[in-house]
């Protein structure tokens, strides 16, 4: 069994998941802070891929990312990198896919936070990122696990935008899901299967751990 | 000595109505604020820290904590805060609190062996009780060595008799590190006990200020409109604050009709 597939899904579910954090966490925090205007705005725009097909997302990352496009060109002009069929590419718009997935969370972590506690750190002479390391996180675990896990088990599970804006280039840009995709298509039944299963059981317990992490730290918390 | 003179609009239980606040606090006063919810005390406790916005400034000695322009940030003020909520840091233990704030061991070790939580020092908070917490909140806000300690209602979750032992280690440490301190509160006996001076607050203006004794003993009569329960020999028998009371009513009176029943402060004290 070729498990080249699963190695690419889950190398770009990692790569996402490690730049969407990065991306996601000053966002979230803006987000659960402000009293600003904007931020329904924001959020409806961070929403967004949790709305549109997959295809919708697809055709327009396909066209900006393209190298007829000046973002795409531009990308192309000065890293190199070909965004459209590649696996470059596919993280680019993987970020944009899976965006809500980890803002979401990590936002309702960080509302739901007692709002003294930040005060009491600021009050401590800590600056707003020091809080945010040392109080906010370590204080909205199940939140934080929640968003890492759901955007990596959501990235794996991609299908549309992948297949639009990668292709199907085998050891490239070929994920597991697009492979089974594919081999349905040419009838051989006996592999999807196969691949199918690996995917349930593998997205099954990935979910199991988190829930189970979560009712723990519940329990710790008292919450429960 | 703090001069206080700022201005606020505030949206508060009672309608809207403006905070207008010209004080002053000398160095080392331990100054009691009183009034009913909704006055904006704690409002006022939070302009004091910065983590409210208020026209109007305030002077701490020679710096100048905010004028219309410019504020100096909450890490900048080195102010200790005890929330009437405790509001410690959930992810640590005790001792991780107090160091949070501060790395000075010496003066953790004393302050866990005068609020008597040594046992308890690397026990995750969450796991204490409520009078534990306050003390942890306590130590943590005194290990800043604040030029100025603000505490909204810090007892008023605890029982009658660790109010009155945090109430002694209070005045221990409010004489020891020469704190300016304004603290929240409505119990009387710990403002006779603590306060250099009490504030009475009403509708978002200090209205009355001088010695626990000169502010409460001059207190309004204070007016209850309570419905009728049961009416006996020219007795009515009225509901108030949980407790039942018989006053003596006219004839004209019946079941069910509200009247203004007016509590003398000294009932108050005797707890009839």
């Amino acid at each position: 069994m070729d498990f080249v597939p699963f190695w690419i899904s889950f190398k770009l579910a990692a790569l996402t998941t490690f730049i969407l954090f990065l991306f996601a966490l000053p966002l979230a925090w803006w987000l659960s802070q402000t009293a600003s205007r904007t931020k329904p705005f924001v959020e409806a725009l961070t929403a967004l891929p949790i709305v549109l097909p997959p295809s919708v997302l697809g055709f327009y990352l396909l066209m900006a990312l393209s190298s007829h496009s000046f973002l795409g060109k531009f990308i192309e002009d000065i890293f190199g990198v070909k965004l459209i069929f590649s696996f470059e590419g596919l993280v680019v718009a993987s970020c944009f896919y899976s965006l809500p997935f980890m803002v979401q969370p990590l936002q309702s972590g960080l509302e739901g936070l007692n709002k003294h506690m930040l005060e009491a750190s600021y009050l401590a002479g800590k600056s707003k990122f020091q809080t945010l390391f040392q109080i906010a996180l370590p204080n909205i675990k199940p939140s934080l696990i929640t968003a890492l896990i759901v955007t990596f088990a959501h990235t794996v599970g991609e299908f549309g935008v992948v297949l639009m804006v990668g292709g199907s280039i085998p050891g490239e840009t070929k994920v597991a899901s697009v492979a089974i995709y594919e081999m349905v298509e040419t009838m051989e039944y006996g592999q999807a299967h196969i691949y199918a299963a690996v995917m349930v059981a593998l997205s099954f317990f990935v979910l199991l751990a988190v829930y189970i992490f979560n009712h723990k730290q519940k329990m710790k918390m008292g919450m429960l | 000595m703090i001069q206080i003179d700022i201005q606020k609009k505030l949206h508060g239980s009672q309608g809207k109505m403006d905070l207008i606040v010209n004080q002053s606090v000398n160095r080392g006063e331990f100054v009691v604020l009183m009034g009913e919810s909704g006055a904006g005390k704690t409002t006022l406790l939070r302009v004091l820290a910065g983590l409210e916005e208020a026209k109007g400034s305030i002077f701490v000695g020679n710096t100048e904590w905010q004028n219309n322009h410019k504020r100096v940030s909450p890490q900048q003020r080195n102010i200790g805060f005890v929330f009437q909520d405790y509001a410690l840091f959930d992810n640590m233990s005790v001792e991780e609190n107090l160091f949070f704030v501060n790395n000075d061991k010496a003066l953790l070790n004393e302050l866990l062996v005068m609020t008597e939580l040594v046992a308890l020092r690397r026990r995750n908070v969450q796991g204490l009780s409520g009078g534990q917490k306050q003390r942890v909140a306590l130590c943590r806000a005194i290990m800043q060595k604040p030029k100025l300690l603000l505490m909204d209602e810090p007892f008023s979750a605890l029982d009658s008799k660790m109010r009155k032992r945090l109430r002694t280690q209070l005045k221990d440490f409010h004489q020891r590190f020469d704190m300016t301190t304004v603290m929240v509160s409505h119990d009387a006996s710990e403002m006779y006990a603590l306060a250099d001076r009490v504030w009475r607050m009403e509708q978002g203006k200090i209205i009355q200020e001088g010695t626990a004794h000169e502010v409460l003993s001059s207190q309004d009569e204070k007016a209850h409109y309570v419905e009728v329960l049961k009416l006996h020999n020219a007795k009515a028998t009225v509901c108030i604050a949980g407790e039942l009371l018989e006053v003596e009513v006219n004839n004209k009176i019946s079941v069910g009709e509200e009247i203004k029943v007016v509590l003398q402060p000294c009932l108050y004290s005797n707890n009839k």
